[in-house]
């Protein structure tokens, strides 16, 4: 058990560890709410997750390099209204186009920040503090006081998150979550396996060192923002189909959640470390425990979002404390293989 | 005094003359004394809070759940009068709830040592939660006459009570700040962590009193809310935490610790406060509204740079700037 403690990487132990908790979940709660474990939970949390994890997957590249997006729920309501006025003038437009449309406006938003926080160098946290406020504007100013309704929008639009894809008995893979589930395992394989993607990594582990060892720290940076906002806008676009009617108010909050949902899933709030698979169980998570507690007639549904908080709570204390042991178990195991190498002549006392 | 003219305080002081020359001279109504009043009057919560964040954010923490813990504080104060206790009772129990949630903030921080950002983003999702249970989807209102007197009337000609507790609050912070070694304490941490501990200050301990205070002083600000509205609800101050943080920031405190002053502050609470005013007499919407206090906060930063090269110097420099 120790050497398997030891051998796996932290992060890969990370996202055991909440793989755990998320079964313990479900199975608490199908010990408590009737008709629990079944089919239609996997397709109610699959298809309402998706929206949550593509944010948290932009949130927690942008996480990675030491920098924090708060502007991304805005930026969702944004393109959501924005592509949804756009459909409904011209019902026609070739769905990739609109999608294409909604991911460019969402980069457009992101490479605001990106200039900002990477190039005038003020702190992420100021400038998305402030775009949060100002992209809001823009929709308000952009919508006139109006809203989408679902009944503006083609079929096609109302009806794509929905779509069964495969189906195994009860569980339906819909389409929404399988464009989820693509966006990360994508966005995933490319911060593990490819060489562009990895300098995120050394940007956040230590943009000094990464400057020195000739990476473009500033470009980095910015692309961590425009990736995140196209991301936004494709959440943007997903947000439209599922719910069809748009406000004002769309998307309000994201900016918190999809932090919550990364640093469950196990991303460093200081940066370099973290993945986004981990986002993403950290994201169903979050989308779990509010649909259960909804349902679990013992407390009252008002409860989930305590509930929330004293999770993220506990998880990222037992994260610190976990870490701690973990870094002092190997420091000594090192340092034992250190003393036996340098006196292999006489026993140790 | 030319130093004092060219800090930060002085460009502030010059943009909030150009605002309220502009008001008077554009804006109908806006010089009037009810008007001024109400100008305070609509903000005075988050202003209250944002003092005591200028003593977080210069410690080089943050505190996002204050907006959470005047909804709390509200909620229990909404419940425990609901459920039949004197209103007279029920406020030193909601001052302790206060307290004890900024502890259950700073004991995560200081003594576990997790980040600020990350605590007190998971209990701004945890103290609401808590708020909505009390009160669930309810609102809860006919408060006693004296309470919502308190939060509506003037207390002495027609400035409210809470605009006095603005002002004494200010002044002792002030004080504390500015003038104590508490306050050194504060920046001394803020520039460097590690060296304040070696240097001898119990920086848990420290830490752990800023957060009991913003604690404190949340609950109070949603006992004041309270009695301003005369109701409560489950969302009362929901989002507030950034716009009190956006005080603070373009008040010229650094978001990394160390520099800053509550008269910073103070200007940035009545350009914002007098800016907003003189949009709502001009029919511009709220959230238009909040657009252009976030241009004004990126701005702060930007024209920071532009004029004051020393502003990237080493912290340590501008934490001596008084």
């Amino acid at each position: 058990m120790g050497r398997l403690f030891s051998r796996l990487s932290p992060q890969a132990l990370r996202v055991l560890g909440l793989l755990l908790v998320l079964s313990a979940v479900v199975l608490f709660f199908s010990t408590q709410i009737p008709n629990y474990l079944n089919g239609r939970l996997f397709n109610r949390i699959s298809s309402s997750v998706a929206i949550l994890a593509i944010i948290a997957t932009g949130q927690a590249l942008v996480i990675l390099t030491r920098n924090i997006d708060l502007s991304i729920g805005s930026v969702v309501g944004f393109t959501a209204f924005a592509t949804g006025s756009l459909i409904s003038n011209h019902p026609d437009m070739a769905p990739v186009l609109l999608v294409l449309c909604a991911m460019v406006m969402g980069a457009a938003f992101g490479a605001i920040n990106g200039v900002l926080v990477a190039y005038v160098k003020i702190p992420a946290i100021i400038v998305t503090l402030a775009t949060l406020a100002l992209f809001r504007s823009f929709l308000v100013e952009f919508s006139n006081a109006k809203s989408i309704t679902s009944s503006e929008l083609p079929q096609w639009l109302v009806t794509f998150p929905n779509t069964v894809l495969l189906r195994f008995g009860q569980f339906q893979l819909r389409a929404g979550f399988v464009v989820a589930v693509i966006v990360v395992i994508i966005v995933h394989i490319a911060l593990t396996r490819l060489r562009p993607a990895r300098k995120f990594y050394a940007v956040g582990s230590n943009p000094e060192a990464a400057r020195m060892a000739g990476i473009n720290v500033k470009a980095t940076v910015f692309a961590a923002f425009v990736i995140a906002g196209a991301l936004a806008g494709l959440a943007g676009f997903m947000y439209l189909a599922r719910f069809g009617n748009i406000t004002v108010v769309a998307g309000l909050g994201f900016e918190l959640k999809s932090v919550a949902a990364s640093v469950l899933g196990g991303v460093n709030i200081f940066g370099g470390s973290g993945t986004v698979l981990g986002a993403l169980v950290g994201a169903v998570l979050v989308d779990l425990l509010d649909t259960s507690l909804v349902r679990w007639d013992l407390v009252s549904e008002f409860s989930r979002e305590a509930v929330l908080g004293a999770l993220i709570l506990l998880s990222v204390t037992a994260d610190a404390v976990l870490m701690r042991r973990l870094l002092n178990i190997r420091m000594a195991r090192d340092k034992k293989r250190a003393q036996d190498a340098s006196t292999t002549e006489g026993p140790e006392p | 005094m030319m130093q004092k003219l060219r800090s930060w305080e002085g460009l502030l002081a010059f943009a909030l003359l150009l605002i309220i020359l502009y008001n008077t001279a554009f804006v109908p109504q806006y010089f009037t004394v009810s008007n001024q009043i109400n100008l305070f009057h609509l903000s005075i919560e988050k202003i209250i809070v944002a003092l005591v964040m200028t003593f977080i954010i210069i410690n080089a923490a943050i505190d996002l759940s204050v907006g959470s813990i005047m909804g709390l504080a509200a909620c229990a104060f909404g419940f425990l009068f609901q459920s039949g206790m004197p209103a007279g009772l029920a406020i030193p129990i909601v001052m302790v709830i206060g307290g004890l949630a900024g502890a259950l903030n700073g004991y995560f921080i200081a003594h576990v040592g997790l980040p600020s950002l990350v605590v007190t983003l998971a209990t701004l999702i945890g103290y609401r939660g808590l708020a909505r249970v009390l009160v669930e989807d309810r609102s809860i209102t006919d408060f006693p006459d004296w309470f919502d007197a308190l939060g509506q009337l003037g207390l002495i000609g027609p400035i409210p009570f809470a605009f006095f507790a603005f002002i004494f609050l200010f002044l002792v912070l002030f004080v504390v700040l500015h003038k104590s070694a508490f306050g050194r304490k504060t920046y001394a941490i803020g520039i460097n962590h590690d060296v304040a501990h070696f240097a001898g200050i119990d920086t848990a301990a420290h830490t752990m009193k800023l957060f009991v205070a913003s604690g404190l002083v949340a609950a109070f600000a949603g006992l004041l809310y309270a009695a301003r509205v005369g109701a409560v609800r489950g969302d009362v101050a929901l989002g507030f935490e950034l716009d009190i943080i956006t005080l603070v920031l373009l008040g010229g405190v650094s978001i990394f610790g160390g520099s800053g002053t509550l008269v910073g502050t103070l200007m940035a609470v009545l350009i914002v406060l007098n800016l907003r005013n003189g949009m709502a007499l001009m029919n511009i919407t709220g959230h238009i509204q909040t657009g252009v206090i976030g241009v004004l906060l990126i701005g702060s930063v930007v024209v920071a740079r532009l004029r004051l090269p020393a502003f990237l110097a080493p912290k340590a420099i501008q934490g001596r700037t008084q």
